[in-house]
């Protein structure tokens, strides 16, 4: 089970979703434990996870990998789908 | 902390050899896409709808069926039902369902055994069209009472009650932005314009495809990736993706237009319904424009506001694009490029992805960033002009820098757009002084850079050479780049490396070409496949040394005893490892699988003078300067290659470049007589700087260079126009007609 406690900060549009808040806490050790976590705090954001997300992480955009693992002390942004172009 | 902590001296990397494609390239050797054929061959004609949007009531195909030579024809209904998603859009956009969407979309294909008579059964199918209102312009198909597209095509982001081809809303952004321009001492608006362009690659679209009964096929394509093309086709056609195998040709130009699937699920249709026979297809250039991916045309609204010192406090930006019928215009990478290269204490973004009668939208280098920049940096050069600032002054007071929190949210890591700045202002075309109607023009911009799914494999020959199978395409010089980095990682020479881009069946799932990701993500995959052959050849020393392999380094393409056993045996090179392969374990080999992390994002700063002719509107450039962050230039030739190739088709973005659609829906301008793109006799040699901040996150530091270059040319053109004449244009292309008339205008008072 997921140990640590991070935060991740959501784009404005997704307010809605979550009450207001653009950073939200979640527990979880990895991107997808993160993704999952954010759908079961906030059913809300299913469809926008669904539509595929990208990740932020440190400042490292993160395109798809979701088996990448993430810890409290890390700068964590949700994205939109971010594409090779 | 110096900004370069990586290695700096190279034995290779930084070098400038010949290009590995060369001699294949000017003897005609190297195979494009037409140049395939296979025996029993047919070739194939596309029937395309005359209609911006039309219900196809009847497709009659008899009179082309009965004319000899005529092998198949295949419509909408030849294609399985698949739901909606990625593979209906590719579908639809392939072949026409009920409808067609826009001038050009494919309606029906036919097959026949050449290329004359497939035209001519082309010209004999029969299509009943029932004509439908359409829009095509970006502002128009934003209205709430605009001919819809496609009901139920909007997403969860979309709020009721939105103009009803909107199909996507995207909102970001941090900070109190009224507080910021509260606060300013300047704050100005200005909405802007840019049409569509095509990606203008030379070679048209083409393929073979077969297709048997049985499901199995090749198809032997012009690609950036070969993968999506298996993907997308098995999607499309609903077929095994394994169960196709597709080899990629030598590419004339792709620039993000070569990513996605058009007519190549038509020559396996085809090819199925005609026995299995191999169908080639080669578009026109007409087809190529009407149908192909252009990039979007923007409709965008820009507030900034600024101290009187030039220092920004806050900005907003509300952008429409238009992506052709379907979902998926670049809106989303405008928005997160459009301020990313300043420090911005408050923004806002806004955007919407509208959908319209035109074809659907590919990428096209830096997808989004151009139109962004020149919405942007057109408005920032505006306000810093007012305020007395020298540009590359102004915008390194404001330069995003390693700590700043980007415009899209996460905090820089190293950057390098400081370093742009100051590269600029220190080149010698700074220094030249402008005569009447003549003016300098400064723009930055910015571009992400991507990594994807790579996988490498890495072969040590008998001879102690190396052969490389990648799968991203070469369009920018990769070949040679990599063989580079894993001569320089093995010890031997780049004449001794051969980079191979090969099929499907020959390696795990690989990404195109794109996101400038092949230098970095497949350069850094086949440096690790060559530290696992390394790692394997140095075990083989180990074990005929009776030492532990740890105590093994490779050093100058050898293996050697390192540590306390240094000096106790004679190195064992490469050549004399590989001759024992067979009895020391085999071949050796090292590969890579998987998504190379460590991204580094590229900044760059353009310079351009230009003089208006005050008699006719025509812009010439006089001098362009590109500088860009390589992080390392591998092989310098094909980066400056790559800053000159975006810049030039910045400056047709800016001055000729359109999609010109006629009352009626049609494209009007779909040859290149008439799309002009900038010839070399249009141009200056483009100078270019090279400004190396490592990336850190890559073996060699590189970053990737092939898209922030196509960003500063549209404002920087726009800037430099401002500078000569005294006008500022908000619209896209600067056509001599539309700068006369504003220059016109302007004399009258």
């Amino acid at each position: 089970m997921p140990s640590g406690r991070v935060k991740v900060h959501l784009w404005s549009g997704l307010r809605r979703f979550t009450g207001g808040a653009t950073e939200v806490e979640v527990e979880a050790e990895t991107i997808a434990q993160m993704l999952d976590a954010l759908v079961a705090t906030h059913p809300g954001l299913e469809p926008v996870i669904e539509a595929g997300v990208s990740v932020s992480l440190d400042g490292e955009i993160i395109p798809t990998a979701t088996h990448i693992p993430v810890a409290p002390e890390n700068e964590i942004y949700l994205m939109q789908r971010v594409k090779g172009g | 902390m110096p900004k370069d902590e990586i290695k700096q001296t190279f034995r290779l990397v930084g070098t400038r050899p010949d290009r590995p494609d060369g001699l294949d390239k000017v003897t005609g050797r190297a195979r494009y896409g037409a140049d395939f054929s296979a025996p029993g061959m047919l070739w194939a004609s596309v029937v395309r709808s005359p209609h911006a949007h039309a219900r196809i009531k009847k497709i009659d195909a008899s009179k082309a069926l009965a004319l000899e030579g005529v092998k198949a024809v295949v419509t909408r209904a030849d294609f399985p039902e698949v739901p909606a998603g990625e593979y209906w859009d590719l579908q639809e956009n392939t072949i026409a369902g009920e409808r067609a969407l826009y001038d050009g979309h494919a309606v029906a294909a036919v097959a026949a055994t050449s290329q004359l008579i497939a035209h001519d059964a082309a010209r004999l199918i029969e299509v009943e069209y029932e004509i439908l209102p359409h829009v095509t312009d970006v502002d128009e198909a934003f209205k709430m009472d605009a001919p819809v597209i496609r009901e139920g095509a909007a997403d969860y982001s979309v709020p009721e009650g939105s103009p009803p081809n909107v199909v996507k809303v995207l909102d970001f952004g941090r900070g109190d932005v009224e507080a910021g321009f509260a606060s300013a001492d300047l704050v100005k608006e200005g909405h802007y314009t840019t049409e569509a362009t095509h990606q203008g690659y030379i070679e048209p679209h083409a393929c073979v495809g077969q297709l048997g009964s049985d499901g199995k096929g090749e198809m032997w394509v012009c690609t950036q990736g070969h993968w999506y093309i298996r993907r997308m086709c098995a999607g499309v056609l609903g077929i095994e993706a394994a169960n196709l195998r597709v080899t990629a040709s030598e590419i004339g130009g792709g620039f993000g237009g070569k990513t996605t699937i058009f007519m190549e699920p038509l020559s396996l249709a085809l090819s199925r319904k005609s026995g299995g026979r191999p169908v080639k297809l080669v578009m026109s250039r007409a087809e190529v424009l009407r149908a192909t991916g252009p990039t979007a045309s923007a409709s965008m609204d820009v507030k900034i506001g600024m101290t009187k010192d030039g220092k920004l406090t806050a900005a907003t930006a509300v952008f429409r694009m238009q992506g052709g019928a379907f979902t998926g215009s670049p809106v989303d990478a405008a928005l997160n490029c459009a301020f990313a290269c300043y420090e911005l204490p408050a923004v806002h973004h806004l955007g919407y992805d509208i959908l319209a009668n035109r074809p659907k939208a590919a990428a096209y280098r830096a997808p989004g960033a151009p139109m962004a920049a020149f919405a942007v940096e057109n408005l920032l050069d505006e306000m810093w002009g007012e305020l007395g600032l020298d540009p590359l002054d102004a915008r390194m007071m404001n330069a995003a820098k390693e700590g700043t929190k980007s415009s899209y949210g996460p905090t820089f890591k190293r950057i390098g757009f400081e370093e742009t700045l100051e590269a600029a202002k220190a080149h010698k075309n700074l220094s030249v002084k402008l005569g009447p109607n003549q003016g300098r023009g400064v723009a930055a911009g910015f571009w992400f850079n991507y990594n994807g799914d790579t996988s490498v494999s890495l072969a040590v020959a008998e001879d102690g050479t190396a052969q490389v199978s990648v799968g991203t395409p070469d369009i920018g010089g990769s070949r040679a780049s990599i063989a580079l980095m894993v001569a320089e990682t093995l010890g031997i020479e780049y004449e001794d490396v051969r980079v191979s881009v090969v099929e499907t069946g020959a390696l795990g799932v690989n990404e195109p070409t794109h996101g400038s990701r092949a230098t970095f993500a497949t350069g850094k995959a086949a440096v690790e496949a060559a530290e696992s052959a390394i790692k394997d050849m140095c075990r083989r020393a180990a074990k005929k040394w009776g030492i532990d392999e740890d105590a093994v380094e490779w050093v100058d393409g050898a293996a050697r005893p390192a540590g306390p056993n240094a000096g106790k045996f004679p190195p064992l090179s490469i050549v004399e490892i590989a001759a024992k392969m067979s009895s020391t374990g085999g071949p050796i080999a090292g590969h890579y699988e998987g998504n190379p992390p460590g991204v580094g994002e590229s900044f760059g700063t353009h310079v351009v003078d230009v003089e208006v002719d005050p008699e006719t509107g025509r812009t010439e450039i006089l001098r362009y300067l590109v500088v860009q962050d390589a992080g390392r230039a591998i092989h310098p030739s094909y980066v400056e290659g790559q800053y000159q190739g975006g810049a030039v088709q910045g400056i047709g973005w800016a001055l000729n470049e359109e999609y010109v659609y006629g009352a009626d829906g049609r494209l009007q301008n779909p040859v290149f007589l008439d799309y002009r793109i900038p010839v070399a006799s249009d141009l200056p040699m483009i100078d270019t700087v090279i400004v190396e901040v490592p990336n850190p996150g890559h073996p060699y530091g590189v970053r990737g260079v092939g898209e922030t270059g196509i960003t500063p040319p549209l404002p920087a053109v726009a800037n430099a126009i401002a500078a000569a004449t005294g006008i500022r244009m908000h619209s896209l292309p600067i056509s001599p007609s539309k700068l006369l008339a504003a220059m016109n205008a302007k004399r009258k008072g």
